[in-house]
């Protein structure tokens, strides 16, 4: 175990940068960054007091180092991320985690088998609001979960333009890899990977090559069906927006970055902190500073645990594990197969309990 | 700077309580009147200074103003630059030269220097700034502004990645070109004051979220408290009611005690919550 980490970035896009400026600032990192050599690269080595490494397997060379962030297009996380767990170093990737799930699962095995801390940016599960979400769906307060609505919008792909690999289907772009699968990670923590996928939809707004909009409806174990609903050419929205809103038997829930609504029909001694009645918490209280604030608390939160496990040298099942990504990922091919097969993907799930599962409301 | 400054958050739709809120408000402001409606209000109240975002939609309002000079006489405008999510989400559609070269004049030579060789343009991160910076500042010709703010979300990331040089080029620049106080939002007040001294910036300005709860208040509140008794920056408090969890009379009566602060910054969409925020400050702060 070390008092400091030498981690580096790899991938310094928009993600990459974003990473690289919240851990570079972390009192407790020595931080390289790292990408191909080109504008960026050149740019910061004059200008930054960092490291500045050109290209993967430099980076790699590094002798001392111990941790590494992966923000690269997608379609290399895979292959990354495997050098870099046989390589030995704790590994936090970008979400999505890989294109093909069975390399998500694959590379989960190997890290659990070597013992290193293995991390997704999947930030939501930081938000406050969604926190405290999946603290009142463990609870049972709601009753049994019939009905759930998952949704995303944000102006990203407003014009036919040219493409990135953002706009490329076959590196991982595309609204679902890059706005649906938040929503869909939320539903994953909440009610596990989806038995059946069903009326799945890719769709074409402005772009040729890939998906602006995914539709789609998931049926769950003990009794959740959900619909979700992503668009990320969507005008009227400032920035992303993700909600969640789950309705049960007892109650209702709705969550978003700012705030959770409950309505709960019945006070629950599961839940005592919400009474009878409609009940709201905002982000000011459920929102905890971390050591730097760059673009909200969850971006620096999941850095800040990550570089913490990292250091601890162990990884106490924490939230956004590789295995936990690998739910996603896997969900989010039934969603490719389904629409693109126009057949229900998976089994119909097991007939619905008449009781709630019951989980204690300190496990979250 | 005047103790009391009016911000515009709430002309865009943005509101860290409600997204609901968020869009009546984006609704409410959709038309140039109903914004300048609300500044009047703010006007008549006695506040003279507009702390703004480069945003186009500000364009507008500066032109409207423009046009009638007697109703805004003595009017000031604080720009707060860039409008981040136009870079963000130009970056995310044309990849990050797509969307710097996007951002420069046609003509200039900037430009050229991208998209063609390299070389130039990484050698020139300088020149690149400061050509950005009077795109930014176009829509305030002929206006005053005599202090100009670098938006939160630029600020942290230069500082994050270590690019603190680019302060130095900010100041200059705003301190050459425009006559004016170069200024920093940030949401790590304590880290960007040790920075900009590092850059030979002295006392500088700097805004950032003060308030009694300590809500992103990000590098500690005692850190915060040292910084403003130290007597090295001069602070602008925003978020002082955190929005909305604490009450106005205390949170101003809070910040009133504290050393440091210079100014606040709010921002209502109400003639009540202005004149009562103007109150509060007069009543705790001294009028301006």
């Amino acid at each position: 175990m070390s008092e400091r980490l030498r981690i580096g970035v790899v991938g310094l896009g928009k993600m990459g940068l974003s990473h690289f400026a919240m851990v570079n600032p972390h009192p407790l990192t020595d931080t390289l960054a790292c990408d191909q050599p080109g504008f960026i690269t050149d740019v910061l080595s004059k200008n930054i007091a960092a490291p500045v490494v050109k290209g993967f397997d430099a980076l790699m060379a590094d002798e001392a180092l111990q941790a590494v962030v992966i923000a690269t297009p997608s379609k290399l996380h895979a292959p990354m991320v495997r050098t870099a767990l046989e390589r030995g170093l704790h590994v936090f990737c970008e979400k999505p985690f890989c294109l093909d799930w069975t390399d998500s699962v694959a590379l989960a095995d190997l890290a659990e088998e070597k013992g290193l801390v293995n991390r997704v940016g999947y930030h939501y599960r930081h938000v406050g609001a969604f926190a405290e979400l999946k603290r009142i769906v463990d609870s049972g307060a709601l009753g049994r979960i019939t009905h759930v609505i998952a949704e995303a919008y944000g102006p990203v792909v407003l014009r036919s333009k040219r493409a990135t690999w953002r706009t490329d289907k076959t590196e991982g772009g595309g609204c679902l890899y890059d706005y649906a699968a938040h929503p869909l990670n939320l539903l994953n923590w909440y009610f596990g990977t989806p038995k059946q996928v069903m009326g799945s939809d890719l769709g074409h707004v402005f772009s040729q090559e890939t998906d602006d909009q995914v539709m789609s409806t998931m049926r769950f174990d003990n009794g959740p069906v959900a619909q979700l609903s992503v668009n990320w050419s969507d005008e009227s929205h400032r920035k992303m927006s993700t909600k969640i809103t789950i309705m049960g038997t007892k109650g209702r829930a709705y969550a978003d970055r700012q705030e959770c609504q409950v309505y709960l029909r019945e006070e629950d001694e599961n839940l005592p902190d919400y009474g009878k009645g409609w009940s709201v918490k905002y982000t000011t209280e459920l929102t905890q500073d971390e050591w730097f604030y760059l673009r909200g608390e969850e971006y620096s939160a999941q850095i800040a645990r990550f570089v913490e496990a990292a250091i601890a040298g162990k990884d106490e099942a924490q939230e956004n594990t590789f295995r936990s990504a690998a739910e996603t990922d896997r969900t989010m091919a039934m969603i490719i197969e389904n629409a693109e097969t126009g057949h229900p993907v998976g089994e119909a799930p097991t007939p619905v309990k008449p009781e709630p599962r019951k989980r204690g409301w300190l496990r979250r | 700077m005047d103790k009391l400054l009016f911000g515009d958050n709430q002309f865009f739709g943005i509101n860290h309580m409600s997204e609901e809120k968020a869009r009546a408000q984006a609704m409410r402001f959709q038309e140039t009147d109903a914004i300048l409606s609300v500044l009047g209000s703010a006007y008549d109240a006695g506040i003279r200074t507009f702390m703004c975002t480069t945003h186009d939609r500000i364009g507008e309002i500066v032109e409207a103003q423009k046009k009638d000079p007697k109703r805004w006489e003595g009017f000031t405008y604080y720009p707060c630059m860039p409008y981040a999510h136009k870079y963000a989400n130009a970056v995310t559609e044309q990849g990050m030269v797509g969307a710097l070269t996007g951002f420069m004049p046609d003509d200039g030579l900037l430009k050229t220097a991208l998209t063609g060789t390299k070389a130039l343009a990484t050698k020139d991160v300088d020149g690149i700034a400061r050509v950005l910076i009077d795109m930014e500042m176009k829509m305030f010709r002929g206006q005053n502004t005599p202090v100009v703010f670098i938006q939160n979300v630029f600020t942290d990331l230069l500082m994050g990645m270590g690019f603190h040089s680019a302060f130095r080029v900010f100041h200059d620049h705003i301190k050459e070109k425009y006559n004016a106080e170069p200024a920093y939002i940030t949401m790590n007040m304590p880290m960007l004051l040790e920075v900009l001294e590092g850059q030979g910036i002295e006392k500088p300005i700097i805004c950032s979220n003060i308030n009694k709860i300590g809500f992103r208040m990000s590098g500690g509140f005692d850190a915060y408290l040292d910084a403003l008794k130290s007597g090295r920056v001069r602070a602008v408090a925003m978020s002082v009611y955190a929005s909305g969890a604490i009450p106005a009379d205390e949170a101003i009566h809070w910040l009133s005690e504290l050393p440091g602060v210079e100014s606040l910054v709010f921002g209502a969409s109400s003639r009540g919550n202005i004149e009562g925020t103007k109150a509060l400050v007069d009543k705790y702060m001294g009028t301006s």
